[in-house]
């Protein structure tokens, strides 16, 4: 016998189901007497500092067809590199920045889209630089356990080149699906197009992380 | 190293046991057959990114954001058997989680969304929303009063039924643990008949999203009470560390 390391398991994970925005979107599909407003909901405020920029896409399934369901979550680090919230010891990061944003795709479209500003980059463990990324959560009905994604940006080739994941050989063949293509820009303000793919030919890298 | 300050558990989190949370395919559930993804996840030890998250603050909570009875009525309460759901978020450590943000939603005591896409023929309650949100405690609590949501049919066979339930959407301190699941009821023979819940491949792992009733925090003549506790991620301590601290 042995002693117990007593420790406790994790809640397993279900699906989001068909109905995620009750909970998490009410007023985006007309629940309107609950919250004041959806949480996330709101673009980047003004008065964050940095490239303002436009993250836009759709998620497809194995079949190719387009998630009108799914709801995204994007995390990301202020213009500086840091992070707003818990777990940044660095440094305050800026303090008009939320850097946590919510949107579920469009009911007929699944188009999603953030306004946010470009992140800064943030070391990796060893103290590397990894390149500009936001990171984005995906779930929806069929999706047992939430999915992790990165963004990387187009316009940084040599930045991602040196990312500690960009240099890992074995996913040479599918890192492109980690960049997103510039798509002009609206206003003055850059849009990128990052599509997801959870399945097929093109599926995204998805972490465990 | 030296024998001080008392590790703090501020390190990666622990590794996630795919094999204790369902696969993302489970053909039984027939909408996972195409959304689920067929390579390798990609292992990534967390760097800043996953092990940051943001703040709730509990100012953005309303009154009545922990009260489904009472968050969208107009004209009298919400139907249905009346409840409270209340326990703690931990981690694998058994540490409380304070600060928690916790979303939930449901059906109606009818098993009936209120939803576009809901198409079930049972009721629409006029004094039901069916979602609230609470944010933990110092000791990582949090509870809520609603009523005990109907099961429903849904389609994936051409019988197939969904057990009662509430969904919970859980951030705790970092974006590596952030979770959605969904609670089911003490002694609901539909829980081992559901294709979702059975996609979980152990039956501890499904008991652990089986509430248990809490005669003990019932309110007396009122309100029944369930009790769920909600386990997310634990994190390493850095008792040795042997990286660059600051990054
Ligand atoms: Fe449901």
């Amino acid at each position: 016998m042995v002693q117990s390391l007593s420790r406790l398991k994790e809640s397993p994970s279900q699906t989001a189901g068909p109905y995620v925005h009750i909970g998490t979107t009410p007023n985006f599909i007309g629940i309107n007497h609950v919250y004041a407003q959806d949480l996330g909901l709101a673009p980047c405020p003004a008065a964050a500092k940095g490239q303002r920029i436009i993250i836009t896409g759709q998620v497809f399934d194995g079949s190719g067809a387009v998630l009108r369901d799914a709801l995204l979550e994007l995390w990301q680090a202020d213009a500086d590199g840091l992070y707003p919230g818990r777990g940044e010891h660095r440094g305050a990061a800026d303090p008009n920045f939320p850097g946590w944003f919510r949107q579920p795709v469009d009911g007929v479209s699944g188009i999603y889209r953030f306004e946010t500003i470009k992140p800064g980059a943030v070391p990796f463990i060893d103290g590397r630089k990894m390149a500009p990324h936001v990171t984005l959560w995906i779930v929806a009905r069929g999706i047992n356990i939430g999915l992790h994604t990165r963004m990387y940006f187009p316009d940084e080739a040599a930045a991602n080149e040196a990312d500690p994941i960009f240099t890992r050989f074995e996913l040479r063949a599918r890192l492109a699906t980690l960049v997103a293509a510039r798509d002009g820009e609206e206003d003055g303000v850059p849009v990128y197009r990052f599509d997801i793919h959870l399945q097929g030919d093109k599926e995204t890298i998805f972490f465990d992380i | 190293m030296r024998n001080a300050p008392a590790p703090n558990h501020n390190g990666g989190f622990y590794q996630r046991d795919r094999a204790w949370h369902p696969p993302a395919f489970t053909p039984n559930y027939k909408t996972s057959v195409l959304r689920s993804p067929k390579h390798a996840l990609l292992s990534l030890n967390n760097t800043l990114s996953e092990m940051t998250g943001p703040v709730f603050g509990h100012a953005m909570l309303g009154e009545l954001d922990n009260d489904l009875i009472r968050n969208y009525a107009t004209t009298g309460d919400a139907i249905g058997p009346r409840i409270i759901v209340h326990g703690r978020v931990l981690d694998e450590d058994g540490r409380p989680v304070p600060g928690a943000l916790l979303e939930y939603w449901q059906a109606n005591a009818g098993g009936r969304y209120r939803h576009k896409k809901e198409s079930y023929l049972a009721a629409i309650d006029p004094n039901f929303g069916g979602c609230g949100r609470s944010i933990t405690d110092e000791e990582g609590r949090y509870w809520f009063r609603t009523i005990k949501p109907g099961a429903y049919p849904w389609p994936n066979g051409v019988n197939d039924w969904r057990p009662a339930h509430i969904h919970f959407s859980i951030f705790g301190h970092a974006f590596a643990q952030r979770l959605i699941t969904q609670m089911y009821f003490e002694g609901d023979p539909m829980i081992w008949q559901c294709p979702i819940v059975m996609g979980i491949p152990d039956k501890a792992a499904v008991a652990q999203l089986v509430a248990a009733l809490d005669r003990e925090a019932t309110i007396p003549m009122d309100t029944l009470a369930y009790k769920f506790d909600i386990v997310l991620r634990g994190r390493r301590s850095t008792m040795f560390e042997n990286r660059m601290e600051g990054n």
